[in-house]
C-alpha cells in the first residue's frame, strides 16, 4: 500500500462510506468511486485519488489514466460559481459562441480559468439536452436558456449582487 | 370529487424556464381558495414543445397553456378554475394564422405526430408507479412471463421489424436472437443512455417523462436473451434522469416487479445504473461496455461482437433507450400493430429532437416515412424571425446536412444514407441563411477531434489534418487543392478507422461538400462567406483553445 498525503477530516469519512458501500458489489465500479469523491470534495486533488487507490486496490496509475480520459473529472478545484456554456450543436447554431466571448471579456479570463476573487471558473460543455432552448449555460446546477450576450452578463451581474449583499 | 386535472410539465426545459415557481404559485392558490377537491395537480415528463415552457394543460377543457408565469396562474386560477372560463390569451397560438388553439389536440404541433415511445411522456406522474401501471404498465412483462417462452418474445420483436434506435438501425429481434443463442454462464443487458450527440435530448425525455417503460422493456429483454442483470449507462449531465431512473427502479423493486422472483415466477432480473463521464465516444458500444468495466473508454475491435463477447466477456445485449421503450407496446399490442406504421423496411415512430432555426423546437415523435419538410414546415412551424431555410443538419458528428431540394425525401434509414446523412440517434437542427456551412463543418470536426479517443491514427490525425484545412479555408486562406485534399482525407479516415465514429466523422464535410460546394469555392476563390459568419481580415482571438 503506497502513503498518501491526507489529512483527515469529514470529507474521507464521507468518500470512506461511499467506497464502504460500493466494495458490497462483485466488481466495484472505479468511474462510480470517482464520481462519488468528486461529489464530495468537489474535484479530484492526487491524495484523494491515492486514497481511492489503495481503498479499491487499483494501480494509481491507471486511475490517473480514468480521470484524464473523462471530461467529467477536474483536477483543478472549481470556484463557488461554475459556469458551463454549452457549445453543442443546437447552441452553437443560435449564436453561443458570442455568448462565451462576452463571458469571458467580461469576467476577463478565458475557458478553464477562475476569477482573482475566485467566484467563477469559466468552462465550456456539450449540450445539457435542452437544446430546445438554445443557446444555454449552466451554473453550478441551475440552467439558463434563450441567451444573448447581454442576457448571459446580466444573469453573471445578478450573481455578484446577491454574493455582495451577502458579504456586506 | 375532482373537476379538473391540471398536467403541468416538469421537464428539464421546462424547469429551467421556471417551472418550479409557477408550480408552487399554483399549489398555494389552490390552497387558499380551498379548490383541493375540485383540482388535481400532476407534474409529469416533457410535454414536447420546449420552447414556450413552462407548459399546463387543463383537462377537460383541453386547454393547452404555454409560456406560464406567476401572474398568468393567478388569472387562470381566478377565471378558468373559479369560473369556468379558459383564459383564452394565455393559450398556444398558431404562428400562421395568429389564432389561439383552444384545443391541444388540433394544435399543428401535435397533429402529425404518433406518440407509441412518447405516449406517458407528459401525460402521467413519472415519479409515480401507479400511474404507469395505470396506464397498462408491467402488463407486457406479465405477459411475457407467463404465457411467452423467451423464443416466442424474440419472435414478436423480429417480426414487428423494429431495428435500433441509437444509430445504426440494427434489428433488434436479430441482435437478441444472437445473444439468446450464446453461450455463457451469466448474460447482460444494457440500455445505452449515453445520448452523446449533442443536440439530441429524445433519451432524456424518455428517462424522465417515463422511466418505467425503460425498465420494462430491459427485464422483457433480459427474460428473451436470458439475462439477470442490467445496467443503465447515462450521462453525467443528465442528473434529473438518473434521479428518476433511480426513484423508478426503488419503485418497481418494491413491487416485485425487478429484482428477484419477479411477479413470483422463477425470472431474476436486477438493474444498476452507471453515470458516464462525459465522453462522446462512451456511446459506443464496446467502448461503453470498457467504461462500465471501470475502464478509459476507448472501444474495441469487433468482432467479437458484444452479443458473443460483452461486459466481462459475457454475452451482452445493448440497446438504446427508445428501442427499449418501444417493446412493451410491441409485446402488447402485436407485431402487426407494430408494423402497420412505417415505410417497408423501417417500421414504428422515431422521436427527434427539434431545435435551431425553427419556430417551434422540442421534441417529437413521427411515423418513419414522413417527410422532413413536414417535421420542420407543419410540426416546427418553419424558420424562426422570417428568414430562409439553408439546411437541416441529421445524426450529428456522424451525420450530415440536408439541403431543400431534399426535403422532400421519405425520413428512413435508407433514404437518409443514400442522401449522406444518417437516421442516428434524432437531433434535427435546422440551419437559416445566417448559418456558414464551411462553419458547420468546421464545428462538427472540432468536436470530433476533441473527443476522438486517440487509439487509431486515421481518426487521431487524419481528423486533425481535416480540421486544419477548413480552418484554413474559413480564414480566407484556402486554395481549390484543399478541397481535393479534404476528400481524400476524408475516405481514407472513413475506409481505415477502428470504430464508427473515425468511420462516420467525415459525414459532416462530405456532406455539405455535396451540397454546399458553391459556399466552399466562394470562400477559397472570392473571400467570401455570404453567412457573415468568418471573418477574413482580422484574425480574431478564439477564447477555446
Ligand atoms: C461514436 C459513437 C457514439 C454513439 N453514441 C450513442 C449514444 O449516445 N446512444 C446510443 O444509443 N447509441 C450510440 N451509438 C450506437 C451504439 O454503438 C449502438 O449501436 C447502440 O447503442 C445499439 O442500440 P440499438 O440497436 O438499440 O440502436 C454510438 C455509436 C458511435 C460509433
Ligand atoms: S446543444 Fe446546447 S443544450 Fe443541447
Amino acid at each position: 500500500m503506497q502513503k498518501c498525503d491526507i489529512k483527515e477530516n469529514p470529507q474521507y469519512d464521507a468518500l470512506r462510506l461511499s467506497l464502504r458501500i460500493l466494495k458490497k458489489e462483485e466488481k466495484p465500479s472505479l468511474i462510480e468511486a470517482l464520481h462519488r469523491a468528486q461529489e464530495i470534495f468537489g474535484y479530484l486533488p492526487e491524495e484523494v485519488l491515492c486514497f481511492i487507490s489503495n481503498e479499491l486496490k487499483v494501480p494509481l496509475s491507471k486511475i490517473y489514466g480514468v480521470v484524464t480520459f473523462y471530461h467529467f473529472f477536474r483536477t483543478e478545484p472549481a470556484a463557488k460559481y461554475l459556469i458551463n456554456i454549452c457549445l453543442g450543436t443546437a447552441c452553437f447554431v443560435k449564436g453561443s459562441e458570442k455568448v462565451l466571448k462576452a463571458l469571458s471579456e467580461d469576467l476577463n479570463i478565458k475557458v478553464g480559468e477562475t476569477t482573482a476573487d475566485k467566484l467563477f471558473t469559466l468552462s465550456t460543455a456539450r449540450c445539457f439536452g435542452c437544446c430546445g432552448l438554445a443557446p444555454v449555460m449552466m451554473i453550478n446546477k441551475d440552467v439558463y436558456g434563450n441567451l444573448s450576450p447581454d442576457k448571459a452578463k446580466s444573469i453573471i451581474e445578478e450573481y455578484r449582487r446577491k454574493e455582495n449583499q451577502t458579504n456586506g | 370529487m375532482t373537476i379538473l386535472t391540471v398536467l403541468i410539465c416538469s421537464g428539464a426545459a421546462c424547469l429551467s424556464s421556471g417551472e418550479e415557481a409557477v408550480k408552487n404559485k399554483l399549489m398555494t392558490l389552490i390552497n387558499e381558495k380551498n379548490l383541493q377537491d375540485e383540482v388535481k395537480v400532476i407534474e409529469t415528463g416533457c410535454m414536447g414543445p420546449c420552447q414556450y415552457g413552462p407548459l399546463m394543460i387543463v383537462y377537460p377543457d383541453n386547454s393547452f397553456y404555454i409560456s406560464l408565469n406567476e401572474d398568468k396562474i393567478e388569472k387562470i386560477v381566478d377565471e378558468h378554475f373559479i369560473k369556468g372560463r379558459p383564459v383564452k390569451e394565455y393559450l398556444w397560438e398558431t404562428p400562421e394564422t395568429r389564432k389561439k388553439v383552444e384545443e391541444k389536440k388540433i394544435i399543428p404541433f401535435f397533429e402529425k405526430q404518433l406518440k407509441i415511445v412518447l405516449g406517458n411522456c407528459g401525460n402521467i406522474d413519472p415519479e409515480n408507479i401507479d400511474e404507469y401501471i395505470g396506464t397498462g404498465g408491467y402488463e407486457a412483462l406479465a405477459k411475457v412471463l407467463t404465457e411467452m417462452t423467451p423464443e416466442e418474445v424474440i419472435d414478436v420483436v423480429t417480426k414487428s421489424g423494429l431495428r435500433g434506435r441509437g444509430g445504426a438501425g440494427f434489428p433488434t429481434g436479430l441482435k437478441w436472437k444472437f445473444a439468446r443463442e450464446a453461450k455463457g454462464d451469466q448474460k447482460f443487458v444494457i440500455c445505452n443512455g449515453d445520448e452523446g450527440d449533442p443536440g439530441a435530448f429524445m433519451d432524456r425525455s424518455v428517462c424522465e417523462g417515463d422511466p418505467h417503460t425503460v425498465l420494462e422493456g430491459m427485464a422483457i429483454a433480459g427474460y428473451a436473451i436470458g439475462a439477470n442483470k442490467g445496467y443503465i449507462y447515462i450521462r453525467a449531465e443528465y442528473p434529473l434522469s438518473v434521479k428518476r431512473l433511480q426513484l423508478a427502479l426503488k419503485q418497481a423493486k418494491k413491487y416485485g416487479l425487478i429484482g428477484k422472483k419477479i411477479l413470483e415466477t422463477d425470472f431474476n432480473f436486477d438493474i444498476d445504473i452507471r453515470i458516464g463521464a462525459g465522453a462522446f465516444v462512451c456511446g459506443e458500444e464496446t467502448a461503453l461496455i470498457a467504461s462500465i468495466e471501470g475502464e478509459r473508454g476507448q472501444p474495441r475491435p469487433r468482432p467479437p461482437f458484444p452479443a458473443q463477447k460483452g461486459l466481462w466477456g459475457k454475452p451482452t445485449i445493448i440497446n438504446n433507450v427508445e428501442t427499449l421503450s418501444n417493446i412493451r407496446k410491441i409485446i402488447l399490442n402485436g407485431p402487426e400493430w407494430f408494423s402497420s406504421v412505417g415505410t417497408e423496411k423501417s417500421k414504428g415512430t422515431k422521436v427527434f429532437a427539434l431545435s435551431g432555426k425553427v419556430i417551434n423546437t422540442g421534441l417529437v415523435e413521427v411515423p418513419i416515412g414522413i417527410s422532413l419538410r413536414e417535421i420542420i414546415f407543419d410540426i416546427g412551424g418553419g424558420i424562426a424571425n422570417g428568414k430562409k431555410f439553408k439546411a437541416v443538419q441529421i445524426g450529428g458528428p456522424s451525420g450530415g446536412c440536408v439541403s431543400e431540394q431534399n426535403l422532400d425525401t421519405p425520413v428512413d434509414y435508407e433514404s437518409l444514407t443514400s442522401l449522406g446523412a444518417i437516421m442516428g440517434s434524432g437531433g434535427l437542427i435546422v440551419l437559416d441563411e445566417d448559418n456558414c456551412m464551411v462553419d458547420i463543418a468546421k464545428f462538427f470536426l472540432e468536436f470530433t477531434v476533441d473527443e476522438s479517443c486517440g487509439q487509431c491514427i486515421p481518426c487521431r490525425v487524419g481528423l486533425k489534418q481535416m480540421y486544419n484545412i477548413l480552418d484554413k479555408i474559413t480564414k480566407g486562406k484556402g486554395t481549390m487543392e484543399d478541397i481535393t485534399r479534404l476528400e481524400e482525407l476524408a475516405k481514407v479516415v472513413k475506409s481505415t478507422s477502428l470504430c464508427a465514429l473515425g468511420q462516420t466523422a467525415p459525414n459532416p464535410v462530405l456532406s455539405t461538400l455535396k451540397y454546399f460546394r458553391d459556399e466552399y469555392y466562394e470562400h477559397i476563390k472570392e473571400k467570401k462567406c455570404r453567412a457573415n459568419v468568418c471573418k477574413f481580415d482580422e484574425i480574431e482571438e478564439k477564447v477555446i483553445k
